[in-house]
């Protein structure tokens, strides 16, 4: 039996995190009500003319550093032109001649140690619309809210050999992109998406066999699956004649677990490439080439050994907050407001991760702002708030969120505001105490009586009519004083 | 379409306002009129938005009476493409909506997009005057895109104040125009920037005292044309303007420059009309069986000849296995003819004759009249005769066109050329004395 090799280069797309679309100001929010985000530039109406956005240009320019690319210093734009219902002035404005990066590569870990995929190119270019189908009625729409978002396209080289390989690019990928803030790089949102060019050749040949590319595949397991089985596909073809397999691209059908044939070359359209003249060339200055490389972040392997290292964390903590750029920007916030290193890890891994659990949230969307956090952590250990206030506040950070709303510069402001600070009137505790100490004799005669557990029943009671708001250690010499008397 | 349709759309103008009135070619936007590119593909839309220069214009105070026919796309010889049908004058010839709405004073300017020449040939014919400004100075924000890198917004009146005063409305920087220079250089083609730049000694702003005589483009006109050329060079050295031969390598290059022109021309043509595929906007088929055909019928029915050409010629250029030969190559050419140009007005310069600068002669079109039959017989006139105007489309330097004949100069030399261009004898077609 002959051994195969299979041979895999991809396609990544990655939306950008802009505010606005690439030639006009709409907003970049794709998922919201279908034809909100759209004006006559992003519709392709006649007599628009495209600007390009800068922050496109530096977040092009951040991927390819990220991804230890060349920098094209003049890159131009270039007119893609094909009809599809979902492309408004039937063409795209992409990179052809002169894209933003090229010639890098990106490291993998895989069984045999570090490997590098080289990256072929990173391209920037708007994204088409999206068409709704309507099976009921047979119809379909637009949503041209995604027209003209930017996009970047990261061309790897034919270096991978595997589905783990191509598991450990994508994981690698998502994380840097993530890292610099380029793209939030979701694929079950669709902000990343990847194409596989795969082709299988006898062990040992150094000659590329017939390539099939796929699309449409929406998550990291599915990716796999296709190439499990576009590989088996492959290798059938070649040794038992079942097919002939030709160049084309092909579709995946994850329910059914099987690729279907979507277009051959013949059939593959010319595209008639040209610079678009109504972009000029974008000329990256030294000092802006600088700017962009001194704003690149520390690489999550480097801050994972540095909070061994330098800031003493326990290789597991430090391993989960490197896996997130968020969980390290709100980490790195609260030890600079004076948060404990061991105290803040464990508030992001411990009870952040259980409110975004809750919400269905990923750690890339922790909402609450490291100086924030530290605030908070000072509040409990000065027993201003108690502990479970301290979760309830932290809560309520995670609803000024999601309301849209920012986080106040004053969290001991804050947690006055939601009523969650301790009361600090010792009056009101005593009247309290004595309260609850009247109403229950028979437990408070029982603790007289030297039963040490009587105390937690009437402490809770406490704890209830305070509504939590007390300094805990206070309550309790304040009611074994009361007790004793 | 009946014949001699001058505007597509006419608004009631109220001259006893003592407002100047213009006139806009049918391919500059409006809100409140059809803007049809003269195609049936666009017969009928409503922008919604209007073009800068629109928005300047009433700003300014000027009124706007209505969109001039033009050809479809504005880019064949003399408007004979147009949907809305042609302008043909009483002896049979070929004339546009532009020239007989400033005869019969109808508008005081007409603002347009010069695509290929179509205007600039028009008002040598009329004996009117016609500037091409400089690339960038005034915002294309609202024209339909035909040709791009080359088309500018244009002017044409009945003399080169009139021009002057609507340029200087029209010019400024524009966010909304990548291609839009910025603000400190739009307003050297105003009046008062001229004034300025001219004050601090600016090149651009030097009277231009030298002028070269494209001797291979004036060969290739007729005994009339050249006549009209003469009687140019007769006016322009009897006011002391220095005159030579542009360098024979220059006239070379312009004789190729028609050619990448027509390259670009339409490669760029072929790309903006995708748009226009049945769908969304304009005309749409009434029976299809699949959007193929939808898209094919649509544009099959509602493109006229010449767009049609055009549309396979740009798609041809662009091919795979075409590109490096032809668009890749008309680009290698543009550079080359801007580089020629920079070399006539420099040593033009040298030559140590004045302080002045250089400014290059040539004729607007090969001939006197044209008629209808003239571009039924030859289709393709458009991309033949546009060889006179081809090598300002081709580099975006400014280009007058006065006394039936026109000056092309260095960038920003707009007033400069305009203020030439009033040394040039009255040509017999119209131009009023």
């Amino acid at each position: 039996m002959t051994a195969f090799e299979t041979v895999i280069g991809l396609e990544v797309h990655v939306e950008l995190a802009t505010k606005s679309k690439i030639f006009c100001s709409c907003t970049n929010g794709s998922d919201a009500e279908p034809n909100t985000h759209v004006c006559p530039a992003c519709c392709g109406m006649p007599g628009m003319l495209p600007v390009a956005n800068r922050q496109v240009i530096n977040l092009g320019m951040t991927a390819g550093m990220m991804l230890n690319c060349h920098i094209n210093r003049t890159t131009t734009f270039d007119k893609k032109s094909y009809y599809y219902p979902d492309l408004p002035a039937s063409y795209q404005t992409t990179q052809w001649f002169a894209p933003i990066a090229v010639n890098g590569y990106v490291t993998i870990q895989t069984e045999d140690g570090p490997k590098d995929i080289r990256v072929k190119q990173i391209h920037m270019e708007e994204d088409a619309g999206k068409l709704v189908h309507d099976n009921l009625t047979y119809t379909t729409l637009v949503d041209f809210n995604r027209t003209s978002v930017p996009l970047i396209e990261i061309v790897s080289q034919p270096d991978l050999r595997s589905a783990d390989e191509v598991v450990a690019y994508l994981e690698r990928l998502r994380s840097l992109l993530r890292f610099a803030k380029v793209s939030g790089a979701r694929m079950e949102k669709g902000t990343m998406r990847a194409d596989v060019n795969l082709s299988v050749r006898p062990a040992g040949s150094t000659v590329l066999g017939v390539r099939t590319e796929m699309k449409n595949m929406a998550s990291i397991a599915a990716i796999r699956r296709a190439i499990e089985y576009e590989t088996a596909r492959h290798i059938d073809a070649i040794e038992n004649g079942t097919e002939e397999l030709v160049q084309e691209t092909r579709g995946w059908d994850d329910d059914a677990g099987k690729s279907f044939a979507m277009r051959n070359k013949e059939t593959a359209g010319d595209y008639r490439y040209f610079p678009d003249p109504n972009i000029m060339p974008v000329v990256i200055d030294d000092e802006w080439y600088d700017q962009i490389r001194a704003s690149l972040p520390e690489l999550p392997e480097v801050k994972l050994e540095r909070y061994v290292a330098q800031v003493g964390l326990s290789d597991y903590d430090a391993g989960i907050l490197a896996q997130s750029r968020a969980f390290c920007d709100c980490f790195e916030g609260a030890m600079a407001v004076g948060a404990a290193p061991k105290e803040a890890a464990n508030w992001i891994i411990t009870n952040c991760t259980g409110i975004l659990n809750k919400r269905g949230l990923t750690s890339e969307d922790l909402p609450v702002p490291g100086r924030a956090l530290g605030q908070l952590i000072g509040l409990v250990n000065d027993g201003k708030v108690s502990s479970a206030n301290g979760k309830r506040l932290l809560e309520a950070l995670f609803d000024l969120d999601s309301r849209g709303e920012s986080v106040p510069e004053d969290m001991a402001a804050f947690a006055e505001a939601e009523g969650l600070v301790n009361s600090s009137d010792t009056g009101a505790l005593e009247a309290v105490v004595a309260a609850v100490i009247a109403a229950d004799p028979e437990t408070a005669q029982a603790y007289r009586d030297g039963r040490e557990k009587a105390l937690n029943p009437l402490f809770g009671a406490c704890m209830k009519q305070l509504k939590g708001k007390c300094d805990t250690q206070v309550l309790r010499s304040l009611l074994i004083a009361e007790l004793k008397k | 379409m009946s014949e001699n349709t001058l505007f597509i759309t006419e608004n009631p103008c109220n001259r006893t306002a003592g407002r100047p009135v213009i006139g806009l070619d049918d391919l500059i936007l409006t809100q409140d009129a059809a803007t049809s590119a003269g195609s049936k593909m666009l017969a009928g839309f409503k922008s919604l938005f209007e073009a800068r220069v629109v928005e300047r214009l009433r700003e300014a105070g000027y009124d706007i009476a209505g969109k001039a026919n033009i050809g479809e796309f504005g880019f064949d010889f003399l408007g004979e493409s147009s949907y809305f049908g042609p302008v043909v004058d009483a002896d049979g010839h070929l004339a546009t909506a532009t020239a007989k709405l400033l005869m019969d004073s109808s508008v005081d300017a007409v603002v347009g997009l010069e695509v290929n020449g179509a205007q600039a040939r028009s008002a040598a014919l009329a004996g009117q005057v016609h500037l091409k400004p400089t690339y960038g100075c005034v915002s294309r924000f609202g024209t339909v895109a035909v040709a791009c890198s080359g088309e500018t917004v244009d002017i044409t009146a009945r003399s080169t104040e009139d021009v002057q005063q609507v340029l200087d409305v029209l010019a400024g920087h524009d966010d909304a125009d990548g291609t839009s220079l910025p603000a400190r250089e739009c307003v050297r083609v105003t009046a008062a920037g001229f004034a300025e730049a001219a004050g601090a000694g600016e090149a651009f702003a030097a009277p231009i005292t030298h002028v070269k005589v494209a001797r291979g483009l004036m060969d290739a006109a007729d005994a009339d044309t050249k006549q009209l050329m003469e009687a140019a060079i007769q006016a322009l050295s009897s006011e002391g303007v220095d005159i030579t031969d542009m360098a024979s390598e220059t006239d070379a290059l312009f004789a190729v420059a028609n050619l990448a022109w027509n390259i670009l021309m339409c490669a760029e043509l072929c790309n903006n009309v995708n748009r226009f595929e049945g769908m969304k906007y304009g005309y749409h088929t009434e029976k299809y069986q699949t959007i193929d055909e939808l898209y094919t019928k649509s544009r099959t029915e509602a493109f006229g000849y010449l767009t049609k050409a055009a549309i396979l010629y740009g798609s041809e250029v662009l091919a795979t296995g075409n590109y490096e030969r032809c668009y890749d190559k008309s680009l290698r050419i543009r550079r080359l003819v801007s580089e020629a140009f920079s070399n006539e007005f420099a040593r033009g310069a040298s030559a140590g004759n004045t302080a002045g600068q250089t400014a290059i002669l040539l004729p607007a079109c090969a001939k006197r009249a044209y008629s209808l039959a003239d571009v039924e017989a030859n289709p393709y006139l458009a991309f033949e005769e546009n060889r006179f105007t081809a090598p300002a489309a081709i580099t975006g330097l400014p280009a007058v066109t006065a006394g039936g004949v026109q000056l092309i100069g260095s960038a920003f030399s707009d007033v400069a050329l305009l203020r030439l261009a009033n040394i040039l004898p009255a040509d017999c077609a119209g131009k009023e004395a």
